[in-house]
């Protein structure tokens, strides 16, 4: 079920080289198994691109990934420890919330319809988590927003709200605001399937120096370019499986699977 | 039109040819002491009764939405109860409470008694009518609340918990200030309502308004021209609160238009220039 590239990499690295493990995860949302049995493992400084037709269960997925969905069945775990519950002897506890939260805040993640706060300014949107949760004093939190948005091209929007700003700006406002936590790991959830062909563009090149940086990623996209360009490895997931896996290159040129050429035939066309 | 027209011609005529309306003794006790000091009390009676409901609403509405059965059961008999049965009815009922548990012992059963507490003297005509008035009103805010907290969408949510923020921060700094422009305009309508609910009272003798009139004109017998005080005072009241509560829609609006928000002060003005220009049309 793994792609080849995972088996590889199992081979090549060591337990604590891993920033994300899967390992044979479920999920099910009543009698709907939206997970079957989704292994997958993430390298730290990887970029792993996940495409799949609607409903496959790319975004539930990712929502395990920081607890926001539990997964019911398998491990997962994050930078080597496990998401939302700890192991005594063999058995799972949940996590206490505090730890919880604590885990979530060290993954960053990007919606596709932004999801900024509307009642504040672009500046209170980066500045909120990292005040509220004490990861900084108010003026060191400005400091690093104002850096981040500078860095994503939104130096003169500071004092803008949402609803004044282009959907790209606003999903770069989005990017800040995740990177604002100084996260580990960051998922980005069909960041510009809502944006206009013009728009696009401008937050995927954001990504793209993001990854630069060396920044774990896991993308939910449909930019087959973006993903043979940027994604050191592409997964493509249908009815809650991961059906093929691999360098992106190889997976979108030479597919292995049926249901993959069926479905990129139909994404590039 | 014309024939309204005409009525109202006629309405202003009688108001001030009618002897009866007795505009001198209007204007006499317009400012009597009595009838300030129950302003007064009318005034306080709605703002803690308000206050109660408020707070009571917001957590009530949490608990009708917590993911608990049961707690959300619970919330759920709790806001049926109130709003089926008749505030005054609730208010008798508070107000007779001592005939239900005359004392209240806090201690250990058939062990030492700490505390003895005479209900009697514990419900005042004030504590009663404030019970009432504000449990009553939490049923109702809680329904307000939750409907305001449903309309926001379920991505804030998510965005709030992916940044590591409790249920609790996610509640206070991002879902409740977004509902506020839909809690806002009924919690409004809510106060005025309250305002003028309040009269009920008078009738467990507590002084406010409407009581502090209806001794006088029992004395005097000049019953009209003290209706007519009280609701002077009842629609100066509710014209104030109506002017807030326009600035308080503008205040949480801030973010739903493209225009930039504007200054408090510069929002006020523009608040009063709306109704005076509103009131100019109408
Ligand atoms: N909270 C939920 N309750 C019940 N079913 C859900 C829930 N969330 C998702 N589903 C279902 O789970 C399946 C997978 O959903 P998911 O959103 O993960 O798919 P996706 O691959 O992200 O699709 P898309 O490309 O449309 O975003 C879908 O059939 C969806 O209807
Ligand atoms: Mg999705």
């Amino acid at each position: 079920m793994m792609g080849q590239a995972v088996a590889h990499t199992y081979s090549a690295r060591r337990e604590g080289d891993f920033m994300l493990q899967a390992h044979d995860v479920h999920k099910f949302f009543g009698s709907l198994h939206v997970l079957d049995s989704v292994s997958l493992d993430v390298a730290k400084g990887e970029v792993v691109c996940i495409i799949g037709p609607s409903g496959s269960g790319k975004s539930t997925f990712l929502r395990c990934i920081n607890h926001l969905d539990k997964i019911d069945a398998g491990r997962m775990s994050v930078d080597g420890r496990l998401v939302g519950y700890t192991e005594r002897g063999s058995r799972l506890h949940e996590l206490p919330e505090r730890d919880l939260l604590k885990q979530r805040a060290d993954i960053g993640m990007v919606f596709q319809h932004f999801d900024l706060f509307p009642h504040m300014s672009v500046l209170e949107n980066v500045c909120l988590a990292p005040v509220l949760l004490k990861r900084r004093t108010k003026q060191e939190a400005k400091a690093a927003a104002v850096e981040l948005l500078r860095r994503v091209g939104l130096a003169d929007k500071l004092q803008a709200y949402p609803v004044q700003l282009s959907g790209g700006q606003q999903q770069r406002v989005a990017i800040a605001r995740a990177l604002a936590m100084e996260p580990k790991l960051m998922l980005f959830d069909e960041p510009t399937s809502a944006l206009d062909p013009e728009l696009v563009g401008e937050v995927l090149v954001v990504m793209k120096e993001l990854a630069r940086t060396g920044m774990t990623m896991i993308v939910v996209t449909h930019e087959i370019g973006f993903a043979s360009e940027v994604a050191d490895t592409l997964v493509f997931m249908d009815r809650g499986r991961v059906v093929e896996s691999g360098d992106p290159r190889t997976v979108i040129s030479q597919p292995r699977e049926e249901r993959t050429r069926t479905f990129l035939s139909q994404v590039l066309s | 039109m014309v024939v309204s027209a005409a009525l109202a011609v006629g309405l202003v005529t009688t108001l001030i040819t009618n002897p009866r309306y007795e505009w001198g003794t209007v204007n006499e006790y317009l400012f009597a002491p009595d009838i300030l000091r129950g302003l007064r009390m009318t005034i306080i009676l709605t703002v803690v009764s308000m206050l109660i409901g408020i707070a009571l609403g917001i957590v009530l509405a949490v608990i009708r939405l917590s993911p608990s059965k049961l707690a959300s059961g619970l919330a759920g008999a709790y806001i049926g109860f109130f709003r089926g049965t008749p505030v005054l009815v609730q208010l008798i009922f508070w107000f007779n409470f001592s005939a239900l548990y005359p004392k209240v012992v806090i201690g250990i059963p058939f062990g030492p008694e700490f505390f003895l507490v005479n209900i009697n003297l514990l419900i005042t005509p004030f504590v009663a009518a404030t019970l009432t008035l504000g449990l009553n009103e939490g049923a109702y805010m809680a329904e307000i609340v939750r409907s305001g907290i449903l309309s926001v969408p379920e991505g804030q949510t998510y965005a709030a918990s992916s940044l590591g923020l409790s249920r609790l921060q996610t509640l206070r700094k991002v879902v409740l200030p977004q509902a506020m422009r839909v809690i806002v305009p009924p919690t409004g309508n809510e106060v005025i309502g309250m305002l003028k609910t309040t009269s009920i009272v008078s009738i467990i003798a507590l002084s406010e308004l409407l009581y502090s009139a209806q001794s006088i004109y029992t004395r005097t017998y000049e019953t009209i021209p003290l209706l007519i005080v009280v609701s002077i005072w009842y629609l100066l009241a509710t014209s104030v609160l109506t002017f807030g509560q326009q600035y308080l829609e503008r205040r949480f609006g801030r973010g739903t238009t493209r225009t930039a928000p504007v200054a408090r002060f510069q929002m006020l003005r523009n608040a009063w220039g709306m109704t005076r220009r509103e009131a100019g049309v109408q």
